[in-house]
């Protein structure tokens, strides 16, 4: 029934998803905090034509603890800032969507907005923004503005976690609207009477909700995408799930267990109510990819001391295998997948090299960049902003 | 033989959104495409220069009650453009202009920290603060901040950013694969800072960087100014581009770094200034008068006036007189820009001097509003500045050009070479980090507590 070809992003994080992958052969983890290890890994992603990267970030250490540090000295700890991190691979790359993380509960929305709008900017229209919320203690003493409680590793506190979704939601939107506050032609250089702009085309926001209020227009002009693609990780636990993403997103992230758990998490997305454009579905999966898969998996196990556990599924085979795999989920209406490779470079490769010849093969994979900008790899148009005036209107 | 002369420190300012920036110019381009980023940042570097510097603005400005449509508007966010840049240089200095008033800490430390790795040490921050609800509507905190609290709560951010900076030891990443250690135990430290601004404990994420710390720009002329400047700064970017303003101001703020215990040469005086370059003296006179015009357009010309007057005299010839009617000083009708203290005193003196040189509006405004600092052929402008370090008024210049992007083109490939020639200037790069090219040390991180 469903045919064409699968969207495929890498989810990058430190040497990758496995605790100890910083330990294997070529990970070269003394140069995790520099561009040029950042620039491999995305011109990999690259060659091998996918979609987009996403670089994961947070406002505390990694830990092995819920919500306080731990004192392991034998996994990666130390994060570069992922909105930073990507513009200076925008340069470096041509084609590739840039997709980092960046936290809605202490950051300002103007800023988050402007920063986003200017990776677009500087990657001539691939940019996204995965949100995300800091919803433990630790990350909210950093900032000493609010009182968070200490992280319940179950997250029973559905309230909680429904006011930093609301939150988030409302950030988005003040971005959406920022990004919009600028008409495409608002700027005239009309030398005749002095202006610069048409300021009748720029628009304050008047923003105003319960956690902030931004009055707008944006500092920087329109970002050549419109509107940059906004990616939302959803575990379907909020007290109304998938509203966050149906509500604000372009493409939600998933983590089905299986194929019947991946069609009941379809259905579910698909019955929240939204307006637009259909919500990508990406479903996300932690791989180890390559003839050598499980050796390797088993292998950093021991190295970690304990079996790996994930909140995506954990797939280990050879790249048909993993193809297949694929394949049969997007018969359960995934149209897409945000691969967490166990081990970088072995996976990265695997999934750059390996699963995308495997998908070319079954017809289910391009063969060239079809487009210059990220909206357009997805498939989506790009819109006309919401303030704009109707056409033939008096210039 | 004369003796080689002091060496000059060299900084680009990315043209900004006001007036002086020109647009209606054939050869103008994009204030937004990074190309035009690009091609300054390259220029600057193919001319040895130690940094390129962006401004800061967070709220497009007004003027009577709308958006200001005269000058170029619209930028991107700035520590994110020189991330980009960072890709295509190596060893340009990349400073961004960050307000302590809206930024926290934890976040804006991290992400000076990230360029200075992106960057390989080549980060700097030039710290202001907003006073301004105006601006404050964009943001969380809103509001207003008075200025002995603005200053307080940029000490206080300056030091909590440094201590967040220290946390980390500069050898904590090992990644020592066969033993199994990333981080040395104990080498990332906790932190606990309580005070009137800010109380905040925890771990810092980003591993201490090149420079240590990103290198520290004040910008800024009044006495708090100069005093948070001769205590946290390494660079000082000033207004005093007259020879006798810059010594008066040099002598000041060096005399007040003894107390802090800082050498004289651990803060550098660099005025921002602008230049306009011909084949001789009189040919660069004249382009100097032609660019004037170019950023006094008629209809500049008139807003300038409103914003003394405080009124509304759009009804007026630009190439007529000064109207009769005083200045309404219950109204201002500019925001989000440097105001006029006393538009009263102003205006007597646009008057007197309209009435002296006969001048109309719009050749008051041309004659009023500013002067290129350094205007001549390649010979007088390098012998000029030359002269102006030389002098002890300042330690070097951060140029701003005029137009985007081809602006710096004529000094770098023609008065860059005869400051080289007079060695008051690098021939090439000796380092590769910011603070390298400005001489100044690497901060001592924290002993191991």
């Amino acid at each position: 029934m469903t045919t064409g070809h699968l969207h495929l992003a890498v989810a990058l994080d430190g040497a990758g998803w496995h605790p100890a992958a910083w330990r294997e052969a070529g990970a070269h983890a003394r140069e995790l905090f520099t561009a040029r290890y950042w620039a491999k890994l995305v011109g990999e992603a690259e060659r091998g034509l996918l979609d987009f990267v996403t670089i994961e970030d947070a406002f505390r250490l990694q830990s092995t603890l819920p919500d306080d540090v731990d004192d392991r000295t034998d996994q990666v700890r130390g994060r570069l800032d992922a909105v930073l991190l990507a513009a200076s691979l925008a340069p470096r790359t041509r084609h590739i969507g840039l997709v980092p993380t960046a936290t809605t509960t202490h950051t300002e929305p103007f800023h988050v907005a402007m920063g986003i709008a200017t990776l677009d900017h500087v990657s001539r229209g691939r940019a996204g923004w995965r949100v995300q919320v800091s919803p433990r203690a630790s990350e909210a003493a950093h900032f000493g503005r609010r009182t968070i409680p200490r992280l319940d590793p179950e997250f029973r506190d559905r309230a909680l976690l429904a006011e930093l979704f609301e939150e988030a939601a409302d950030a988005v939107e003040v971005a959406r609207r920022l990004w919009d506050s600028w008409e495409d032609d608002a700027e005239i250089r009309d030398v005749a009477t002095g202006r610069f702009i048409d300021r009748d085309r720029l628009h304050y926001i008047d923003f105003s909700g319960r956690w902030f209020s931004v009055k707008g227009p944006a500092i920087t002009p329109r970002p050549p995408q419109g509107q940059p693609i906004v990616a939302v990780l959803d575990h379907g636990g909020t007290a109304v799930p998938y509203e966050l993403p149906a509500r604000a997103a372009d493409i939600v992230f998933v983590t089905p267990q299986d194929r019947e758990d991946a069609a009941r998490i379809v259905e579910r997305v698909r019955a929240v109510p939204r307006d637009g454009e259909p919500l990508r579905i990406f479903a996300d999966l932690l791989v180890f990819v390559g003839p050598d898969a499980a050796e390797r998996k088993a292998r950093l196990d021991e190295l970690d001391g304990a079996e790996l556990v994930s909140d995506a599924a954990i797939v280990t085979g050879t790249a048909d295998e993993l193809a297949d795999l694929l394949l049969d989920w997007r018969e359960a209406g995934i149209e897409g997948f945000r691969l967490r490779p166990g081990a970088v470079p072995a996976d990265l490769k695997g999934i750059a090299r390996g699963l995308t010849a495997a998908l070319r093969r079954r017809g289910a994979f391009r063969h060239a960049y079809e487009s210059a900008t990220l909206r357009g790899l997805l498939g989506l148009p790009r819109p006309a902003s919401r303030y704009a005036t109707a056409p033939g209107r008096l210039p | 033989m004369t003796p080689p002369h002091r060496k000059i420190h060299l900084a680009a300012h990315f043209p900004g959104v006001n007036n002086t920036t020109v647009w209606a110019d054939p050869r103008a381009g994009s204030q937004i495409d990074f190309s035009s980023f690009e091609h300054l940042a390259r220029t600057a570097e193919r001319g040895k220069f130690d940094f390129f510097f962006l401004a800061e603005g967070l709220r497009l400005r007004e003027h009577k009650g709308r958006i200001h449509d005269l000058d170029v508007v619209g930028r991107p966010e700035s520590l994110t453009v020189l991330s980009a840049l960072s890709a295509v240089t190596e060893r340009l200095g990349l400073a961004a202009t960050v307000n302590t008033t809206f930024n926290e800490p934890y976040e804006l430390a991290r992400r000076l920290a990230t360029l200075d790795h992106l960057s390989g040490g080549r980060a700097a921050w030039n710290v202001v603060t907003t006073n301004d609800a105006f601006t404050g509507a964009n943001f969380r905190r809103g509001g207003y901040l008075d200025r002995a609290d603005r200053y307080r709560r940029a000490e206080e951010f300056v030091r909590l950013a440094r201590t967040l900076w220290d946390s980390w030891d500069p050898d904590a990443v090992v990644a020592d694969a066969e033993r199994g250690v990333f981080v040395r135990p104990g080498a990332i430290r906790e932190f606990r800072h309580e005070g009137p601004q800010f109380t905040v404990a925890g771990h810092f994420t980003v591993p201490r960087s090149p420079q240590g710390h990103p290198v520290i720009i004040q910008a800024g002329d009044s006495g708090e100014g100069r005093e948070f400047a001769a205590a946290n700064a390494d660079v000082i970017f000033t207004r005093h581009g007259t020879l006798a303003e810059g010594k008066a101001f040099y002598a000041d703020v060096k005399s007040r770094l003894a107390k802090y215990g800082r050498r004289p040469d651990e803060l550098k005086i660099m005025p921002g200034v602008t230049f306009v370059i011909g084949d001789t003296d009189a040919e660069a006179a004249e382009l100097a008068a032609e660019i004037r015009r170019q950023q006094v357009s008629p209809q500049t010309a008139i807003a300038f006036l409103e914003q003394i007057w405080g009124r509304d005299l759009s009804g007026l010839d630009p190439d007529g007189p000064l109207p009769d009617i005083e200045p309404d000083l219950s109204r201002e009708v500019a925001e989000g820009r440097v105001r006029h203290h006393d538009r009263a005193a102003v205006a007597e003196r646009w008057r007197a001097v309209a009435r002296e040189k006969g001048l109309s509006i719009r050749e008051l405004v041309i004659e009023m509003t500013g002067r290129q600092s350094f205007v001549g052929s390649p010979q007088t402008v390098a012998k000029s500045m030359a002269e102006f370090v030389a002098a002890g008024a300042a330690d070097g210049f951060i140029l701003v050009p005029h137009l985007i992007p081809g602006g710096l083109d004529d000094f770098v490939d023609r008065v860059v070479p005869l400051l080289q020639e007079l060695g008051a200037f690098r021939a090439e790069y000796t380092g590769t980090t910011l603070r390298d090219h400005l001489g100044i040390a690497v901060p001592a991180g924290k002993e191991a507590a």
